[in-house]
């Protein structure tokens, strides 16, 4: 069974550190909180940077850290990615990327310098000195350049946050298709809950040095004892399968189990898995089923819990046909009106949904 | 009036030499100051600027009781088969390199201070050992450092007087540097002799000077990020 | 470590500026480092014996000499050469026919060591030593009595690569004191005024060098000051001659 498997105690002067999770060996993992909650040096503990007194670290079987033994950093077989891209400033794109590449035996290294290249697109940067690329362009060279070191682990600090929102944007279908391309585990701290969102699979949530909840992704987005659904971009994922195209409309159809919602039209395959992202402020309730609205995406659900998050509205957490989970943000008054209970079967109705893989 | 090159050598040799041994000498200090936080870093920076403070005679007399033959640093060269110091060029090399440590020390600690860990952390991330990432990553990056060190301990000791005076001897060849023959020339009233070693040296030490700066100056500019 | 401290002492405390407070009767005199503790022993002396104060200035001859040509308020220059006095009459700035010899200077050949040498003359000759210190001859008046008595000896030439020459003989003498040199040529004087262990001493007979004439002269800010020509009278006195003497300098 690949797992990892991270137990970390330490003192960082009058910050505690006291963090013990498991997670799947593959996929993205997301170690969020807020800053300050330690997620970096959990991260920077993994990756050797930080000595921690009290550490087990045990990548799919292998032990890089425990009691008796300590893995020094450039042993472990990681990919990390600085928030900073942190590229060499006296060296050109390519010996950037090849710094690590260089150092790895020809006979462990599984990524191409080709794929990584075209996958990122930074061919056309190659001779370019780093001093002069652009905030996206260098954290992309860095992923690069982590990635083919070919890890069995990838850390990932934050690597969006130095960026403005449009590069964000930009960067974030190269993540997306890295974590499909490249089977490579990767942990991803994060404080940005729609990031969360779009890239994990897991999520660890972390909280003045403590984990406060660890599990999937989609199920702890929606818990309602959690900080993340009471964001004011909060939202909930749900898997599904691509099942038709509509042409006269432009739409793609996505099913969950024998629910349907529809996207904006993707040039992708029926039958292929789908990951949808539906915001809590973009779903209304209504007891029944309504004909008369513009809505296209309406999905019978039951209330499974309640919130009150401000004294104007209620977060409303609901269970579909299949046990995913969605949320729902109403006013209060809307709430009280519609006498919503837990256990309360009716209907929500989806203004927008956005495909992220 | 025949020129007298041997001083002009034998301080080229002096300076350089010194320098050498100061950047091998100077950088493991320096980046032991920048990175560590023991609590007794603040008086080893003091012990390595202590040169600055003490005039140089004073630091010259002291290296004479200790290098003497029953001094603690003579007993010790003597025990090594190396003899006693005072009166040779190694003792002049050792005096320089003691007089000149804070000026290959402080610029090579600023340099490391100011690159910052991140630089050695990624490289360490990318599978270099520490012994390759300091080679690789951290010199190049501190080469500014590197050269304000070099430049500055070696144009101090082609002006180091009174430490070169106390333990020297004024033997030619041997010890008698430049800045000695110099000062010889004044006291003997040979003014032109004098001023021509003392205007070569102020030419070159401009020179110097003005390389590092102007190398420094793109340095910085092509690293501006 | 008493040997340590005493050294310090002497060469770190001895050689400084020493200032007397100021009062409308009294004499500015600049004197070569060489006699700076003869000259203390004869301030208090002087003063008693005419009422007068001293305010005393110390250097190398050739440092004081060059502040007075740029306008120090010295009043009277006891040097350690007769040189630089003659050079002031000529150059103006002394009262002509004021110069006079107040010491000579006595050369020995001194190691910290006792009994290294018996015979000193052979000691040289044989040169079994790594090092001899002498004072630059260039620069200083005890060096160049040094190589005088080495060339009457006829050791110059063999006995040049074991020079090692001090810029003054205050530094020559610290070549020794601190037995980097094993011997040295140092003045009198300073083996007289040194408190550390007494070595082995050697005194040059006086004709195996040129007399090294310590003149005094009466510089032209001093020309009108009572209290200047009486300093150099007293100077001259028998008192003040057996404290001279006593420091290790012939006089006339």
């Amino acid at each position: 069974m690949s797992s990892i498997e991270v137990r970390l105690r330490h003192g960082f002067g009058d910050f505690e550190m006291d963090v013990a999770f498991d997670a799947p060996g593959q996929g993205v993992i997301a170690l969020f909180g807020r800053s300050g909650s330690g997620k970096t040096s959990v991260l920077r503990a993994v990756a050797g940077l930080e000595r921690v007194r009290q550490g087990l670290v045990r990548i799919n079987g292998d032990v890089w850290q425990d009691e008796g033994s300590f893995l020094p950093i450039h042993r472990r077989p990681i990919g990390y990615v600085f928030q900073e891209a942190s590229l060499f400033p006296h060296l050109s794109v390519r010996k950037n990327l090849e710094y690590g590449l260089r150092r790895v035996p020809q006979t462990q290294r599984q990524i191409p310098f080709h794929d990584v290249v075209e996958l990122l697109g930074i061919s056309s940067l190659l001779t370019r000195a780093t001093p002069r690329l652009s905030g996206g362009e260098r954290q992309r060279v860095a992923i690069a350049r982590a990635l083919l070191t070919s890890p069995r682990l990838l850390l990932m600090d934050e690597p969006l946050s130095a960026l403005d929102h449009a590069a964000k944007q930009a960067i974030m279908p190269y993540l997306e298709r890295l974590h499909d391309e490249f089977a490579i585990p990767s942990l991803y701290v994060s404080h940005d809950p729609n990031e969360v969102a779009r890239l994990a699979d897991h999520m660890v949530v972390l909280d003045g040095g403590r984990v406060t909840a660890q599990g999937d992704a989609a199920q702890l987005l929606t818990r309602l004892d959690l900080p993340l659904s009471t964001y004011d971009d909060a939202s909930a994922l749900l898997e599904g399968i691509v099942s038709s195209h509509d042409h006269s409309y432009h739409l793609t159809w996505i099913s969950l189990q024998g629910n349907r919602v529809a996207v904006p039209r993707e040039d992708l395959p029926v039958g292929r898995r789908a990951r949808v992202q539906i915001q809590a402020r973009d779903v209304s309730l209504s007891i029944r089923v309504h004909t008369d609205t513009s809505i296209l995406n309406i999905i019978p659900a039951r209330v499974i819990g309640t919130r009150d998050i401000s004294p104007t509205q209620v977060l409303v957490r609901l269970a579909l046909e299949d046990g995913q989970t969605l949320l729902s943000r109403i006013t209060r008054r809307s709430a009280m009106g519609m006498g919503i209970q837990e256990g309360m079967q009716l209907y929500a109705q989806v203004k927008s949904v956005a495909l992220l893989s | 009036m025949t020129f007298d090159w041997q001083p002009v050598w034998l301080t080229l040799k002096l300076a350089g030499t010194t320098t050498l041994l100061l950047l091998i000498i100077g950088t493991p200090i320096a980046w032991w100051l920048a990175r560590t936080h023991a609590w007794y870093k603040q008086a080893l920076s003091a012990v390595v600027a202590l040169p600055l403070v003490l005039p140089p005679t004073v630091l010259g007399f002291y290296l004479l009781i200790m290098l003497a033959p029953d001094g603690p640093v003579g007993r010790l060269t003597q025990a090594l088969g190396i003899g006693t110091l005072p009166f040779t060029f190694e003792g002049l090399v050792f005096a320089s390199v003691l007089y000149s440590l804070p000026f290959v020390v402080q610029p090579l600690q600023n340099a490391f201070e100011s690159l910052g860990p991140r630089p050695a952390e990624v490289a360490a991330t990318l599978r270099a050992s520490p012994w390759d990432r300091f080679m690789t990553v951290v010199i190049p990056l501190a080469r500014p450092g590197f050269l304000t060190a070099a430049v500055l301990s070696f144009a101090h000791t082609v002006g180091e007087f009174g430490v070169v005076l106390m333990i020297g001897g004024n033997i030619p060849g041997e010890t008698r540097v430049l800045s000695v023959a110099i000062y010889d020339y004044v006291e003997t009233l040979e003014y032109s002799q004098a001023h021509l070693l003392a205007a070569g040296m102020l030419a070159f030490s401009f020179l110097v000077l003005m390389t590092l700066y102007l190398v420094n100056g793109r340095i910085s500019r092509s690293h501006q990020l | 470590m008493n040997r340590t401290v005493a050294i310090i002492l002497h060469f770190l405390l001895g050689v400084q500026w020493i200032l007397t407070p100021v009062k409308a009767e009294e004499v500015m005199i600049a004197v070569a480092a060489n006699f700076i503790d003869a000259s203390r022993e004869l301030a208090p002396l002087f003063e008693q014996a005419t009422g007068y104060t001293t305010r005393i200035s110390y250097g190398s001859t050739g440092k004081l000499y060059s502040q007075i040509e740029h306008g120090a308020p010295f009043e009277i220059l006891l040097a350690a050469d007769t040189l630089r006095p003659i050079k002031a009459e000529e150059e103006g700035l002394a009262v002509p026919g004021s110069r006079f010899v107040y010491a000579k200077g006595r050369l020995v050949l001194w190691s910290l060591k006792p009994g290294l040498f018996n015979d000193a003359e052979r000691y040289l000759s044989d040169g079994a030593f790594n090092h001899l210190a002498l004072a630059n001859p260039k620069t200083a008046p005890y060096g160049l009595a040094a190589d005088q008595v080495m060339n009457r000896l006829g050791l110059l030439d063999g006995l040049t690569p074991k020079l090692v020459r001090g810029e003054s003989i205050a530094q020559t003498f610290q070549f020794v004191a601190t037995g980097n040199a094993e011997a040295g040529f140092v003045a009198l004087a300073q083996i007289k005024e040194w408190e550390g262990e007494a070595g082995t001493l050697w005194e040059v007979p006086a004709d195996y060098y040129a007399p090294i004439d310590q003149a005094a002269v009466l510089l032209k800010k001093g020309a009108a000051n009572p209290a200047a020509i009486a300093y150099l009278e007293f100077i001259r006195s028998d008192t003040a001659r057996k404290v001279i003497e006593r420091y290790g300098y012939g006089v006339e």
